[in-house]
């Protein structure tokens, strides 16, 4: 296999007293699929929010294709290829769905205010090739048909998708959903991990995904890395995870009995 | 004749500030309690120019304009890059508005507390064309990638950062187009009025530009465009309510925010002159 993509090494991160994440270490493999497990509060979210820097580790380091992202705003790792999606949905809400995916493609291109003040030909090229890139990617997603629609007036399971239509608009080599089946009726999970396992195909990313549906991790995902209590419990295949005692017992056992409720 | 004149002139001159303030307040989502500064910061600029020096007229207004958007550097460049959240930018602001106005009543520039007496340079021609080249020019800015922008910060300052903006100087370029448009319209509100004094500049008349923005809508150009017009003719025509005029220019105010709490146009504008929001 090739280098991971990215490489997190013994990350920790000190909330006042509370160690949030704890000597954590773990790779996600270019142009897979890495499923990042563990009960509530076990600080999956807090990695998402230290790989996007929008908290500082503690301690540790975390490399993107070998390049380490230290010290860099979140705006900034957004450009060196990372990109996310928020587990309660943040979208600009009363803006189209159209002018969500424009959003971050306008936010990459060149032209300056000047030029924008005057509507000159190369700003509204900008314009009309961010317009097209944005209905590529709502086409792939399968939301075009709510284009010209606010945001806010869209049902959950499309709000989800805008958002990782969203995220995808930035480019990434590496795409962050955290927990995109939460609220989602089994069919609907289905076919989002469909639609995540598509999108990996059609933008070659890697992604990493948090996720408390296991049926989900455990089809779409190549690699699992489970964590408790801030520090790395177990990582392998998902045949290795199910397998694995200690996962059983910290997290899936009590998962199992609950699907098997359903 | 000449008195309707006037007060619609002062009117579209008022309109020019609003627009500065909708811009930033309506489509960046920060609040401000001090744009009125900006408005003193042009027109004491433009004033000491064309009283001291007697520099051409449209040298004085693009000197105000530059001076106002310079001035929203030395606010903006600490408070913005401090990720301060909107009611905190909104009370740094308030006292930069309240310092500017001391130094304007202890320079000798200015005139001190007297206020400057300058010639009526500002005819119907002037005005309406420095409307109309700031609606343009601003319709093109938020019809731009920068209006995408500015308004995604609005929607969720989280979203947008993660969306590869810049919130610093994403939110920085705003306040300094902002402050222009304010700039420009104080130059030209100098010199309509002929004369200026520091207590034009303060607080009370940054609340007025935030009330317009808000009543009219925030995320719109033609409501608080509208509802600028309306707030400056309504004084007038209200005269013969005497001493009740300023009430019910507070009861407008209240019957607006409790029947149309999203504005006059909410986050839409009038068809036709301007379709920013549908590309």
């Amino acid at each position: 296999m090739s280098e991971p993509l990215l490489e997190v090494r013994d990350l920790s991160r000190m909330f006042g007293g509370i160690r949030a994440v704890e000597g954590l270490s773990f790779d996600a493999e270019r142009g897979r699929v890495t499923g990042l497990i563990g009960p509530n509060g076990a600080g999956k979210t807090t990695v998402f929010n230290l790989i996007t820097a929008v908290y500082k580790p503690t301690s540790g380091s975390i490399r993107l294709g070998g390049t380490d992202l230290a010290g860099r705003r979140p705006d900034e790792v957004v450009r060196s290829g990372v990109s996310r999606t928020f587990q309660n949905i943040r979208l600009f809400n009363r803006m189209t769905c159209l002018e969500n995916v424009m959003t971050p493609i306008l936010a990459r291109a060149s032209c300056g205010p000047i030029a924008s003040l005057f509507g000159t030909p190369s700003a509204r090229r900008e314009q009309s090739e961010a317009r097209e890139r944005a209905y590529a990617i709502m086409r792939d997603i399968g939301i075009e048909e709510s284009a010209h629609r606010a945001a806010s007036t869209l049902p959950y399971g499309l709000q989800r998708k805008l958002e990782i239509a969203r995220a995808i608009a930035c480019s990434p080599s590496l795409l962050l959903l955290d927990e995109p089946a939460a609220g989602m009726n089994d069919s609907e999970t289905r076919e989002l991990g469909e639609t995540i396992v598509r999108i990996r195909h059609d933008f070659d990313v890697t992604i990493l995904l948090i996720e408390h549906h296991i049926q989900l991790i455990m089809n779409i995902c190549a690699h699992i890395v489970v964590m408790e209590r801030g520090a790395l419990l177990a990582s392998g295949s998902p045949d290795e995870i199910r397998e694995d005692p200690r996962v059983v017992d910290a997290y899936l056992g009590r998962h199992r009995d609950r699907r098997s409720a359903r | 004749m000449d008195y309707y004149l006037n007060i619609v002139l002062l009117a579209f001159i008022n309109m020019i500030a609003v627009l500065g303030v909708a811009v930033f307040t309506g489509f960046t989502g920060l609040f401000s309690l001090g744009h009125a500064a900006f408005v003193g910061i042009g027109a004491y600029t433009a004033g000491a120019l064309t009283y001291h020096w007697d520099v051409p007229f449209i040298i004085a207004i693009l000197a105000g304009m530059a001076m106002a958007g310079l001035s929203s550097l030395i606010i903006g460049i600490p408070t913005l890059r401090a990720k301060l959240r909107s009611d905190y930018f909104a009370i740094a602001i308030l006292g930069f508005g309240e310092a500017l106005r001391v130094c304007l009543e202890n320079l000798s520039i200015t005139n001190g507390a007297r206020g400057l007496s300058l010639d009526e340079l500002s005819g119907p021609v002037w005005v309406t064309a420095v409307l109309a080249v700031s609606l343009l020019l601003t319709r093109n800015l938020l019809k731009s990638r920068f209006g995408a922008m500015f308004m995604s910060i609005r929607e969720d300052p989280v979203a947008a950062e993660m969306a590869g903006i810049n919130l610093f100087r994403t939110r920085l370029l705003s306040l300094v187009a902002s402050a222009m448009l304010c700039g420009v319209s104080g130059a030209l509100l100098a010199h309509r009025l002929a004369f200026i004094q520091p207590v034009m500049f303060t607080l009370t008349q940054s609340t007025q530009l935030l009330a317009s923005v808000i009543a009219g809508g925030m995320g719109s150009v033609s409501g608080p465009i509208i509802i600028s017009f309306v707030f400056t003719v309504l004084p007038e025509a209200l005269r013969w309510l005497d001493m009740w005029r300023l009430p019910a220019y507070g009861l407008l105010l209240v019957v607006i925010m409790i029947y149309r709490p999203q504005g006059l146009m909410g986050y839409r504008e009038i068809s036709g002159l301007f379709r920013g929001r549908s590309r």
